[in-house]
């Protein structure tokens, strides 16, 4: 019974790293009606940039946090002008393919310098041990250092001004433009912050699994999982929908083989966007 | 309707010259060089032109059109090798049944619309993946390999590769000929009115729940055939190569290539695609970056030419509008 409790509990811890990638998702999607399907790329980026700074400059693993986020933003301002921008309120055909098309060439340039071996960045923290079973540390330091950047962004987007003119470019572009937001400005901006998003998350999942240039499409999968429980463009509902798949992993997990809960997965990817299109966690808004 | 009509469209009769084209081009010196590159862009030009009849046609991006070719691929190599079907009639079965499974999943998930549909078809497509990997009578995650037997009733395995690539150069034609005849039915003047602007195609009496069902079983008929015939040619079939993701979305690199929309521009964008992709592939600098110019590619596509190719020859040339479909 408690073996079912401990495989929850890591599941949730887990499943919150998701939430933070299905953040960055869902705020551009909320923002400017556009699914990032480069959204994997920037966590595989996100996954070598933690890479980098532990193996090639050797510091410890989370110092290398800020400058992702840091240049995950920069990186994603510059992908708003280059691919973003011509195709924002065209069909969405047209940016789906442009995000693609940028994810084709990451995912091409990385495989082509880094080749399709596994990667493994080593991090020791000490665990807990409860009752012979052991929480891990790289597991909880995760989900601590996603609840600090998810606060964090809720200060930004709930008590800043840019962080009002964000919303209300979500809510409405053309009064917000009329009201005198730049709102061009705006919109890389929020792009930017999902990106920076992307890349943080990638380097904490880097933290707790192995992986490869190619790990990116897994993750993506599981951010569209994610978004889609929490209702697309809430940023808050993405929360509980990683804690939702966390949840959902941990309990599956001791009862079937870890390949079947793939399965259960995109099962209820299907049915919660054709039943509950505006997703479970949608609280309050409507 | 007068059932000989079509055949006093010279349209009709480009699809048939293209056709036997293919058909014959390798048998001359008996190229079998050429006959493997042109069974690769055979089986693109099945799926591109499939494809648009949904993106071109009725305007919905299926991420996931891929898992069509992949599921024919299994029900046909399951059925010859565990039942000892022959391969036409398995092929064919398979057809019929993933254009059942079709239907009944496009009532489900073409209630989505835009960016929402497309992201119930890569849901489809990773989740009948994931089921597939671990459904024992397929082979699990090892997939199935078919015995050399298999080829005896096509006269051994030389033999049997030929008889592969006619059909499968047949089915080609006939993906253009579905393309083309959908394009100037009724139907089709529907299903083009939904991609315009459903809620209006809808006022005005286009059945849009219907049609839209009707065309996303119809353009996984074909693919699924492809995929049984190009999987028994390989002999075996795993959910990784059956279900890949990448190549899904390179169909849609090559529908917007060629440009989306027309008849020709799908099979034009395929068969262009494959030829760069092999080139690529040859030459050592590149083969590394084939992604990459492919990806480079689609960008510049997409945010400067979304008509593609066939956009641009109508714009450039109007009266071409009247012969090129």
């Amino acid at each position: 019974m408690f073996g079912i409790l401990a495989s929850i509990v890591d599941g949730v811890l887990v499943g919150s790293v998701y939430g933070l990638a299905a953040i960055g998702l869902t705020l551009i999607w909320g923002v400017m009606d556009v699914i990032n399907l480069s959204h994997g790329a920037m966590i595989v980026a996100g996954m070598f940039g933690l890479f980098l700074v532990t193996d090639t400059l050797g510091l410890p693993a989370y110092t290398a946090i800020p400058p992702v986020l840091a240049l995950g933003f920069l990186a994603g301002v510059l992908l708003y002008w280059i691919a973003v921008h011509r195709v924002i309120g065209r069909p969405a055909l047209m940016s789906l393919l442009s995000t693609f098309a940028v994810n084709m060439v990451l995912i091409g340039l990385g495989t082509a310098v880094w080749g399709t071996v596994l990667f493994n960045v080593p991090v020791s923290l000490p665990g807990i041990t409860w009752q012979g079973y052991t929480f891990t540390g790289t597991h909880m330091m995760a989900a601590f250092l996603t609840a600090v950047i998810a606060s964090l962004l809720y200060l930004f987007l709930y008590r800043t001004r840019l962080g009002k003119a964000i919303r209300a470019v979500a809510g409405n572009r053309e009064a917000a433009e009329l009201s005198g937001i730049p709102t061009t400005r705006v919109l890389a901006l929020a792009f930017g912050l999902g990106v920076a998003l992307a890349c943080t998350s990638g380097a904490l999942i880097a933290t707790l699994f192995p992986f490869t240039v190619l790990s990116g499409e897994a993750y993506q999968l599981k951010s569209f999982v994610v978004t889609v429980l929490g209702g697309l463009g809430n940023p808050g509902g993405a929360l509980f929908g990683g804690v939702a798949l966390g949840l959902l992993e941990g309990l599956a997990t001791p009862f079937m083989p870890i390949s079947w809960t793939t399965v259960i997965e995109f099962v209820v990817f299907v049915v919660v966007l054709i039943a509950f299109p505006r997703g479970l966690f949608n609280f309050g808004r409507r | 309707m007068n059932l000989f009509a079509i055949f006093r469209r010279s349209f009709f009769w480009i699809i048939v010259l293209i056709t036997l084209a293919f058909a014959l081009a390798p048998l001359w010196g008996n190229n079998v060089g050429l006959r493997e590159e042109l069974i690769l862009a055979a089986v693109y030009i099945t799926l591109a032109s499939n494809l648009n009849l949904l993106i071109g046609y009725a305007g919905y991006v299926n991420f996931g059109n891929i898992v069509f070719f992949g599921l024919g691929g299994y029900f046909c190599i399951y059925l010859v090798n565990t039942h000892g079907w022959p391969l036409i009639a398995a092929a064919l079965s398979g057809g019929v049944a993933v254009s059942l499974l079709a239907l009944l999943f496009g009532l489900g998930i073409l209630r989505l619309r835009g960016a929402y549909f497309a992201l119930a078809t890569i849901g489809v497509n990773e989740g009948v993946k994931a089921f597939v990997a671990n459904f024992t009578p397929w082979g699990g995650a090892t997939g199935i390999y078919i015995s050399l037997d298999a080829f005896k009733p096509l006269g051994g395995p030389m033999q049997a590769l030929w008889t592969i690539y006619f059909l499968l150069v047949a089915v080609m034609g006939l993906s253009l000929l579905l393309s083309y005849s959908i394009k100037t039915s009724k139907f089709g003047l529907g299903l083009l009115a939904i991609g315009q602007n459903e809620d209006a195609a809808s006022v005005l009496g286009v059945p849009t729940p219907r049609y839209k069902a009707y065309v996303y079983s119809a353009s996984a008929f074909l693919p699924a055939i492809a995929g049984a015939l190009f999987f028994f040619k390989s002999a075996f079939i795993q959910p990784d190569g059956a279900f890949d993701l990448l190549l899904s979305t390179e169909a849609i690199v090559m529908v917007m290539l060629g440009g989306q929309g027309t008849v020709i521009g799908p099979a034009l964008g395929a068969f262009l695609y494959e030829e760069l992709r092999s080139t690529l592939l040859t030459v050592e600098t590149f083969s590394h970056f084939q992604l990459v110019i492919a990806g480079v590619l689609l960008l510049l596509i997409v945010l400067f030419a979304p008509g593609g190719l066939m956009g641009w020859i109508h714009q450039r040339w109007p009266r071409t509008k009247r012969v090129l479909e």
